[in-house]
């Protein structure tokens, strides 16, 4: 095992011929973090006692789920020990890409800021559709491909037949595929020495005005938000004031360093370099991924391409079960945005539900990930409204509207609405092509293409309405694919559509939380399923409640809980009393969380059973 | 064969009682003004029914802790072992004892004469009252003419028959052994042996029975010539052989709405036959035929309740013994209490209380009881026609037949 290189090149002193930046891009489980780790390992930066497992993954909902959200670099130094570069110590930033479908923005920050990718693939399973499509983004992005198989240690590895897949997607020579082990450190060493050998090194002008881009941000309770940044052209140095070039805020540069992967301050970071920088600001959006870092004198004044802001396009109600709890859920929210420039989130009411926010995600998985978040960190109970995504409605005279949350759908005449649409690429075994074809049809997909990976794997590419994969598609492509299919899709735009909006109505009274925006020709099954669901959920009252669907002022199903007749105990003597009182004092507690819609003594179970059950868990649509 | 439900398995959570079964000092504050009366539990049954959750038991010999015996033969002294306890706990209380009403299990596995030497226990200590009201409850099957005859000669003027049905089919599912006819000739019987006052306890919506069967159980009741009726919607508690086949999908449940023509039923035909309500599930003649040990329970007096389980209330303390005839019997051979907690009650407790069970009552509930939220609740009760408007107009709560329907949904308004 190699030791600690002698002679490191210091940051900001460093020669770009000698730098490697490169990521990792790879599916969950397929043993990103565990590479990462060996990698720290070897190169002496972490030693055995600090080592734990998946060092880079601070939060524990991505440690227990094995998935990393936020990215962070690492400065690794690495002497190969074969081959032009040999014994010469090179500098290796790993920048950690986010490794999820609602993150591909970021995802293409990150490897923006790289010029070599390790394609990471379990041996025992190939490649999966986020991995092909984050794949796809790294060609775009010019990055040299190191395929590389993983896990070659387990029994059921096939590196033969994933070798021969990845062969064929990447356009290379199967014998050009590295095998390792992460796990057993196998293979590891070697690779490191093909990441010096293969990733160009970084190019910009040293002279220029420096330009670096912002690929992450963090935010930490002591520190601040921490920027992490490729210098691209010129030079940062510590004490010097900086520029945001999308805002042209300014900030002075209170530290400047590189991830070792402790942080570590330096003089400054030059061409090529990645590192981080601090201002002392207390908000991730004013540290956006993407913008172009510059120096606030004579400084650069064309950004650097690619810049996008965070838009949400799954919104979802949240309210605190209990009521009281409404504080405690602004202030978790505002706590979470300080790390979190895509989440949005305003205040809205609901009859049914009380006061809570409307929130708006950059997809499913972010919507889950904020909710577990809120549940766990913050102790809070919370009820979620079934996802919606953003709707543009043009009305006949002219006016737009967009639509975030259902109840607030317009009224009147109404010329055409717009949808979200994203283009899914669904890949898996051939055998299910039937059934993935029949989902994505009844959910209103359109065929793009399809194309066999291997003999036996195929990819499967749709344009889908994003509304019809928020709800439970993703639950359904694996029950329908014995959880072998994977998915990954991206925005492409909108398109107009015949949706109308569904109204619950209980004994005449609106319920807001059921509103729902559905295509014409699912709307009556939605308004039977909800009537009937409700109907066995709404506690019969003293007088008879009509449950209605409605479009508009059109009823389009109808259900009725009948009035309860007799609410009394036949019995009541001497050894009954205790409890009856106590029996009453219980109900006096259950009759506190009753909601009132209208006369309508709803319990919050029952709205809570109504939205989570087939239809409406987002729980469920888990990855 | 427990009819009239003094007893539900379940006890409630509590303090512990005094090892010597004490009262707080305050709990005899004005007690001069309140009648007492005694509930004496029998907790032995042939054999236990479907649908009773009681505490009962078809064993005719429990060991207590020990090795202290509890039998049915010796059942009788073990339980003036509590009226002599009682005695002490009262100390000098003048009162003597207004009503006993004797209950179970099936108090008549007993001979009539253990019944006998437990009231003669109660009058050596306690002195009854001048017309005390002196109920057993009685199986049908367990008593004749003798039987009958000794209880009057021990001292008993009421007696509660457990008829529930007049059809086979019913009692069936109930596991009654008794057959139809039986509970109407026993009426006759106590007539003839001197019973001033004799009631017959009905239960509807036992799954399977129909709207005729009902009908024809409330007419021979009637027939039989009882001057009170007892009748219960069939109560499915956890944990009984009924719930058990219900469960299992053996036996229909019944629906609420059913249970509500019933009762309607019933009012209908006792009040045709003379008969006026003055409880939600009770019936009398007259004001003489109404059971007074009951209305005791609903007008907040003081009782003492002895035997395994039973429960007691003395001064807004409520009490209740262990539920094991061993353990209670242990607990007695030893000079301790049987009483396994108790609570002392708020005034707020109080208020809630009386509203909860006078408002079951016809005469009703005070409105001055009420607080502010519970006053509003009842103009709107009065709105909705589940209270009575000549009543109200005078101050009190009375519900209507409706209201009487949804007795616990009113409560729940009211006592806010």
């Amino acid at each position: 095992m190699p030791a600690t290189p002698s002679h490191v090149p210091e940051p900001s002193r460093t020669d770009p011929a000698l730098i490697r930046n490169f990521c990792i891009i790879a599916h969950i489980d397929h043993g990103k973090s565990t590479l990462a780790d060996r990698m720290l390992q070897l190169t002496g930066v972490v030693d055995q006692r600090q080592m734990r497992a998946q060092y880079l993954d601070r939060m524990d909902i991505e440690r227990e789920r094995g998935i990393t959200i936020k990215s962070q670099a690492v400065r690794l130094p690495w002497a190969p020990t074969t081959g032009d570069g040999q014994a010469t110590t090179h500098v290796l930033n790993m920048i950690d890409t986010p490794g999820h479908v609602d993150f591909t923005y970021e995802v293409s920050r990150s490897l923006a800021a790289c010029e070599g990718t390790i394609l990471l693939v379990d041996a025992a399973q190939g490649i999966e559709a986020q991995t092909l499509a984050n794949l796809y983004l790294a060609l775009e992005n010019d990055l040299t491909i190191i395929p590389v198989l993983n896990k070659i240690d387990l029994p059921a590895a096939q590196p033969e037949k994933y070798a021969a897949e990845l062969a064929h997607i990447i356009g290379c020579d199967t014998s050009d595929v590295l095998k390792v082990s992460a796990k057993t450190g196998d293979g590891v060493a070697e690779l490191l020495d093909e990441v010096v050998r293969q990733v160009p090194a970084p190019v910009g002008d040293a002279n220029a005005p420096a330009r670096a881009m912002i690929f992450d941000s963090v935010y930490d309770s002591y520190r601040g938000v921490v920027t992490y940044v490729k210098v691209v052209d010129g030079k940062l140095s510590r004490r010097e004031r900086i520029q945001m070039m999308s805002t042209g805020a300014a900030h002075e540069l209170l530290e400047i360093g590189v991830s070792a992967p402790e942080m570590a301050a330096s003089d400054g970071l030059g061409v090529g370099e990645v590192g981080y920088l601090i201002t002392g600001v207390k908000d991730v959006r004013q540290s956006k991924v993407g913008d172009t870092v510059t120096q606030l004198h004579k400084g650069a004044t064309v950004p650097l391409g690619g810049y996008k802001d965070p838009k949400p396009m799954v919104f979802s109600g949240l309210y605190p079960l209990d009521g009281s709890d409404y504080p405690e859920l602004r202030e978790a929210l505002d706590k979470l945005q300080l790390n979190d420039a895509a989440l949005v989130y305003e205040p809205e009411t609901s009859a049914a539900l009380g006061f809570g926010f409307r929130v708006g995600f950059l997809g499913l998985l972010h919507l889950d990930v904020i909710r577990e978040r809120l549940e766990r960190e913050f102790g809070l109970d919370l009820i979620a409204t079934a996802p919606n995504v953003v709707y543009r409605v043009i009305m006949e005279d002219g006016s737009e509207h967009t639509v975030t949350n259902p109840s607030e759908f317009p009224v009147g005449k109404i010329n055409e609405v717009f949808e979200p649409m994203v283009r899914a690429t669904v890949l898996a075994p051939s055998e299910f092509i039937g059934a993935i074809m029949e989902l994505c049809q009844t959910r209103r997909g359109a065929l793009l293409g399809m194309d066999y990976l291997s003999e036996d794997r195929v990819e499967l590419r749709y344009t889908l309405p994003l509304a019809e994969i928020v709800f439970d598609f993703f639950d359904q492509l694996k029950s329908k694919t014995r959880g072998y299919a994977s998915l990954d899709y991206e925005p492409t735009g909108e398109q107009t559509s015949e949706l109308v909006k569904v109204d619950i109505l209980l004994h005449g009274d609106k319920v807001d939380a059921f509103s729902a925006i559905l295509h014409k020709d699912k709307a009556y099954a939605y308004g039977v399923r909800m009537a009937g669901k409700l109907r066995e959920l709404i506690p019969r009252q003293q007088f008879e409640v009509p449950i209605q669907a409605a479009i508009g002022s059109r009823v389009i199903a109808r259900e009725t809980v009948r009035a309860i007749r007799k609410d009394v105990l036949a019995k009541c003597y001497g050894g009954d009393i205790s409890r009856k009182r106590k029996l009453l004092e219980k109900q006096k507690e259950g009759k506190k969380r009753m909601k009132m819609v209208g006369n309508v003594e709803v319990p919050q179970e029952a709205f809570i059973a109504a939205l989570s059950t087939d239809d409406g868990d987002t729980a469920k649509a888990k990855k | 064969m427990p009819d009239n439900g003094r007893m539900p398995s379940a006890l409630p959570d509590g303090e512990a009682v005094p090892a010597d079964g004490s009262l707080p000092p305050s709990a005899l504050d004005g007690s001069a003004s309140r009648p007492l009366g005694f509930y004496l539990h029998v907790p032995y049954c042939a054999t236990r029914c479907g649908y009773c959750d009681f505490n009962t038991y078809t064993a005719t010999e429990l060991r207590g802790s020990g090795g202290v015996l509890a039998s049915r033969e010796n059942y009788a002294d073990t339980l003036i072992e509590e009226i002599r306890l009682a005695r002490k706990v009262l100390g000098d209380d003048p009162r003597a004892v207004e009503t006993v009403f004797v209950g179970g299990g099936t108090p008549t596995l007993l001979p009539a004469q253990d019944l006998g030497r437990m009231l003669a226990a109660i009058r050596e200590e306690f002195g009854l009252a001048e017309g005390a009201e002196v109920t057993t409850e009685a199986n049908p099957e367990s008593v004749d003419p003798g039987y009958l005859e000794r209880l009057r000669e021990g001292g008993f003027n009421r007696v509660s028959f457990g008829m529930q049905s007049a059809r086979q089919h019913v009692l069936k599912v109930l596991d009654r052994t008794h057959t139809p006819g039986r509970p109407e000739a026993c009426v006759g019987e106590a007539r003839a042996a001197g019973f001033a006052h004799v009631n017959l306890d009905l239960i509807y919506g036992t799954p399977g029975e129909s709207d005729d069967d009902w009908r024809a159980s409330l007419e021979a009741a009637i027939a039989a010539g009882p001057d009170h009726v007892s009748a219960y919607a069939l109560i499915v508690e956890e944990g009984t052989q009924l719930a058990r086949r219900i469960r299992r999908g053996e036996i229909p449940p019944t629906d609420d709405d059913v249970h509500a023509d019933r009762y309607l039923m019933a009012e209908e035909a006792l009040s045709g036959a003379g008969f006026g309500w003055y409880e939600v599930s009770n019936w009398a003649t007259t004001q003489a035929g109404r059971c007074r040990h009951n209305e005791l329970y609903w007008r907040g007096a003081d009782w003492w309740g002895a035997g395994p389980g039973a429960h007691s209330h003395v001064g807004g303390v409520r009490w209740w013994n262990v539920k094991h005839p061993g353990a209670y019997a242990a607990a007695l051979a030893e000079g301790r209490t049987p009483g396994a907690g108790r609570e002392l009650l708020s005034d707020e407790d109080r208020r809630v209380e009386r509203i909860l069970l006078e408002l079951r009552l016809s005469d009703g509930c005070p409105l001055t009881l009420l607080h502010e939220r519970g006053a509003r609740a009842a103009a709107r009760a009065l709105t909705d026609g589940l209270l009575a408007p000549a009543p109200y107009a005078q101050g009190r709560a009375v519900l209507t037949l409706k209201g009487r329907l949804l007795a616990d949904a009113v409560v729940r308004d009211l006592v806010d």
